[in-house]
């Protein structure tokens, strides 16, 4: 199927009207050599051999819905409510682009102003853009606007921050021979003690995540206190549903807030598409990349919303623009912005409250197993934790077995910090229940002992049976 | 009049905030089926925020109506035709939304190891293939989130390649001045000095001036073919020979891919870097800005430089790689814009080779016979015969006060949504058409005599069409009252 609507006829009166005798004539500008490709690709599909072949495809997945998952580590399990599939749909949203004409793009317009609304209420910081690609990109171009602002090269980040949105940072920042230089942690945190040390009026920018790669909080306002002193900005990566209940980065100081609103409605998606947020104290509003919506007037005094500050974007300013980025992550910031709408104000707190007690529910029924233990179980810690392995037991030989019990384990950290090679990362969010959690704990157990598979455990997979079998 | 029947019935719309009634509910959560523990005990006081944010309280039926009406409110390709010129507003077959939609993709999380997930990376790596076949170049990154994304990285990958060389002279980068803003914003961002060189008088690069601006120190050059123009740059062989016997690497941006699907490989050009715009030739879509991809593809010498991870198969295993000591890095967290790119493997998939001719050809067909219609009620600045898009300058209408924005303004009361407008900047008030291939001859018919309709308007009474729309939910925009007063976000203080 290629949707072309054209019938012979249509086609040859076109062509006849233009004054060419082919399509082909069409195309003579074109060097012959160049025309003479002949692709080796497939025949066409029909639709129904097309369903047929991604079904293939996705039925050699093992997704979040067969299986009991506990992988978070920047992509999260969380609730979608589904009022936010039929909405994002619509065709008036999914197949209109960047609002250029505002007076026909009203709704995607308001929307965005409704979203940057939300991430300010969020982070408690003043303004915020109309998104961006993810929170790893937002990230780095918080660094590189702090470079622009401070004049300076060097920026700050913890090591407890998610280790691929530090490997984005070292790529942005590598071309403008700007430094990146990373602080060592200490039982799972940021070591303010060294990050004072280290600090100096170089440094553009300090860069803490809250809660941090192995979920545990960071004393934020040391970081603030440090970094101000220096003259440098403080950014700071956070989880948009821990705000339910922990201090938006405007109130500890930070001077850029950054995240990733995937657990905000987005379904994982292997990875992306997901969305950035980009929020900043007001002095630096006009240093901000990306998109940005404003309220106005219309000729007839009516409220009205247009794309504004234009003039900091590559289509005005071209080489001299504060970033490239062209466009932002409509679609998945409307899921966001309904997401947030229809929680509210009391179910976002809930849904944190929710995330807190069932991951401290499962750190605890994990850590009082034999072998196993936390080892930052001094800090407080979000919806995620760090589980040390009984000796002889490594994370993915232990990962193997769990999914033959129908549960996909924790991160083995390993690959991330070799000197935690021993260790995993494990999420809980609101969607366990404690019938999941449960049969976690119960595979824990009898797979450290050496024990065969048990029955009982391996009935309790995703959500799906889980939901059919409750009374 | 084609406006009435596309009108919204909603004019305006209160915002969420303005709807929100304290105590409301939408949602109902899960419940809390583990022993509780207090708060207090879990996350001391200096961690937790003291007033909780605003977010506004609704029922679920006012959060269906919200945005149902907001949706209204918008021109789309699903409602209007969308003749937005470099964004390729084809339509958006359904079937690639159920396809993406499966769980066996959506609820797929990155970290889950090979074994788990083979049905994903075979499905990303026969889909990298394809992309290969289409473009004749020997390797793609999934990775890039947007087509300004893949020219980020591929600016960056120009850089390490000649680094890797020892040619750290190579500061300058050559750009067309019809290019693409992100174009020099792009190479910007990679520190490079950006050279612009002036098209020639019939709109393609002047290769005298491109000779001149040669030296030692240039990395690359930017080109888009078609150009902005929607004219096929000819001489692009000679243009890429320039390029490498100086010693510099050829930089495409393939957002006019749609024009030479399936019959034209940008490798066999020779240019050595590539994006695809996955939202615009393989029609995933827009949504209203985004998500996007812009895969990027490199010719053999540039391979070593990619980003991490790349998929390769082992042992009858498709795994992630992450052993290649001279790339770039990673420019994205995870893998790319998945969702995205398994709705253009299905794009590829039911159009076939013979398909993907057909998309080219009926979008050159359209755009030749939209442009005959109209060039003799609009001056058309460059006369060769156009690709898949062309470039009207409203400068004759100018003389009589109207401007290309008041008719893309009048154009929006009659039902269509405007043409980009003044751009590329090298043209005169200009409107840039882009009808696409799933445009039939009806609906170019129907915008031509709009656009012939509007140029008489202005002929007999100026006035009118300065002062569009008339008919949409708001009428022309205070634009310098929000670039002056910004108003970025809903002050509370005023509920």
């Amino acid at each position: 199927m290629d949707y072309v609507p054209h019938t012979t006829q249509e086609k040859e009166e076109m062509l006849r009207e233009i004054g060419v005798g082919s399509a082909e004539a069409l195309f003579e500008v074109i060097p012959e050599r160049l025309r003479k490709a002949t692709l080796r690709l497939p025949g066409a599909l029909s639709e129904t051999e097309l369903a047929d072949f991604f079904k293939g495809l996705s039925g050699r997945n093992g997704h979040l819905n067969q299986y009991n998952s506990f992988l978070g580590a920047g992509v999260y399990d969380h609730f979608i409510p589904s009022v936010i599939g039929g909405l994002a749909s619509r065709g008036e949203f999914l197949t209109s682009y960047t609002p250029y004409q505002p007076e026909a793009s009203q709704g995607t317009l308001q929307v965005l102003y409704e979203f940057q609304t939300l991430v300010c209420e969020l982070t408690g910081l003043d303004v915020a853009n109309a998104s961006m690609y993810d929170g790893a990109t937002a990230l780095a171009e918080a660094a590189l606007l702090a470079v622009r602002h401070t004049e300076r090269n060097r920026v700050m980040v913890s090591r407890t921050v998610h280790p691929e949105y530090r490997a984005v940072l070292a790529t942005y920042l590598k071309p403008l021979e700007a430094t990146l230089v990373e602080v060592q942690a200490c039982e799972g945190v940021t070591d303010v003690s060294a990050l004072k040390d280290r600090i100096d009026e170089g440094v553009a920018a300090v860069i803490l995540q809250q809660p941090n790669f192995f979920g545990c909080l960071e004393e934020a306002e040391a970081f603030s206190a440090i970094a101000h002193e220096k003259g440098a900005l403080l950014i700071a990566c956070v989880n948009p549903i821990s705000l339910g209940l922990l201090s938006p980065p405007g109130d500890y100081g930070a001077d850029i807030a950054v995240g990733d609103a995937q657990p905000l409605g987005n379904p994982p998606f292997y990875g992306g598409p997901h969305v950035g947020f980009f929020a900043v104290r007001k002095e630096l509003m006009r240093k901000i990349p990306g998109r940005l919506a404003g309220a106005t007037t219309d000729l007839e005094g009516r409220r009205a919303f247009v794309l504004t500050l234009q003039a900091r974007e590559q289509h005005i300013r071209r080489q001299r623009a504060t970033s490239n980025i062209c466009t932002n992550q409509n679609l998945l910031a409307l899921r966001a912005t309904i997401y947030l709408s229809a929680l509210g104000k009391e179910g976002l707190r809930e849904l944190a409250g929710l995330n807190l007690q069932k991951s401290h529910y499962a750190r605890d029924e994990i850590c009082a197993l034999k072998g196993f233990s936390a080892p930052f179980s001094k800090r407080p810690f979000f919806n995620e934790f760090v589980v040390q392995l009984p000796k002889g037991l490594t994370p993915d030989s232990l990962n193997n077995r769990l999914y033959k019990r129908g549960i996909i384990g924790g991160l083995p950290l390993g690959r991330f910090y070799p000197e935690l090679k021993d260790s995993m990362l494990f999420c809980v969010t609101e969607n366990k229940t404690r019938n999941q959690i449960d049969a976690l704990v119960h595979s824990l157990k009898e797979i450290s002992r050496g024990r065969p598979r048990a029955s009982r455990a391996s009935k309790v997979r995703g959500r799906g049976t889980q939901k059919a079998r409750k009374p | 009049m084609f406006a009435t029947a596309n009108l919204p019935m909603a004019r305006q719309e209160r915002l969420i905030f303005e709807v929100s009634s304290p105590g409301r509910r939408c949602i109902s959560l899960p419940p809390c089926d583990v022993p509780r523990k207090s708060l207090e005990k879990m996350l001391p006081p200096q961690f937790r925020r003291k007033t909780p944010a605003r977010l506004p309280e609704v029922s679920e039926l006012d959060v269906v109506r919200h945005f149902t009406r907001l949706s209204q409110l918008n021109y789309s390709v699903d409602t209007h035709f969308y003749p937005l010129g470099s964004c390729t507003m084809k339509y958006n077959p359904r079937i690639h939304e159920e396809v993406a939609g499966q769980e066996g993709f959506s609820r797929l999380h990155p970290y889950q190891p090979p074994e788990q997930i083979q049905g994903m990376l075979e499905l990303l790596y026969h889909f990298s293939g394809l992309l290969k076949e289409v473009c004749g170049l020997p390797e793609f990154s999934l990775q890039p989130a947007a087509g300004a994304h893949g020219e980020l990285l591929g600016m960056m990958i120009v850089r390490a390649y000649h680094r890797k060389r020892g040619e750290r002279g190579r500061k300058k980068v050559i750009i067309s001045d019809s290019a693409h803003g992100t174009n020099p914003a792009s190479a910007a961002l990679c520190g490079f000095e950006v050279v612009e060189v002036k098209s020639n008088g019939n709109g393609l690069v002047d290769l005298e001036a491109l000779r001149k601006a040669m030296s030692p120190e240039v990395a690359a050059m930017m080109i888009t073919n078609p150009n902005t123009l929607g004219l096929f740059e000819k001489d692009i062989i000679d243009i890429c020979n320039i390029l490498h016997e100086a010693g510099g690497l050829v930089y495409c941006d393939g957002a006019n891919m749609n024009a030479m699907l399936g019959r034209v490989r940008p490798g066999d050009m020779g240019v050595d870097l590539l994006h695809l715009n996955l939202h615009k030739t393989f029609t995933a879509p827009h949504g209203g800005g985004g998500p996007g991809s812009g895969p990027l593809g490199v010719s053999k010498s540039l391979r070593p430089f990619l980003p991490v991870p790349r998929i390769k198969k082992e042992g009858g295993l498709y795994v992630w790689d992450y052993d290649y000591p001279d790339s770039v890095g990673r420019i994205k967290a995870f893998y790319g814009h998945i969702g995205v790119i398994i709705r253009a493997y299905a794009y590829i998939l039911s159009l076939g080779r013979k398909g993907l001719l057909r998309v080219s050809e009926a979008a050159v067909l359209n755009a030749n016979f939209l442009r005959q219609r109209l060039s003799g009620h609009y001056d058309l600045p460059y006369t060769a015969g156009c690709m898949h898009e062309f470039v009207l300058s409203g400068r004759r209408q100018k003389k009589q006060g109207v401007t290309t924005l008041d008719i893309a303004k009048r154009l929006l009361d009659y039902g269509f949504y405007a043409p980009t407008i003044y751009f590329p900047l090298i043209v005169e008030e200009a409107l840039m058409v882009e009808p696409t291939e799933t445009e039939s001859k009806q609906t170019l018919e129907a915008f031509a005599e709009v656009m012939i309709k509007i140029a008489r308007e202005i002929e007999t009474n100026p006035d009118l069409v300065k002062g569009a729309p008339y008919n949409t939910p708001v009428r022309r925009l205070d634009e310098v009252k929000a670039a002056k007063q910004p108003n970025l976000r809903w002050d509370f203080s005023k509920a």
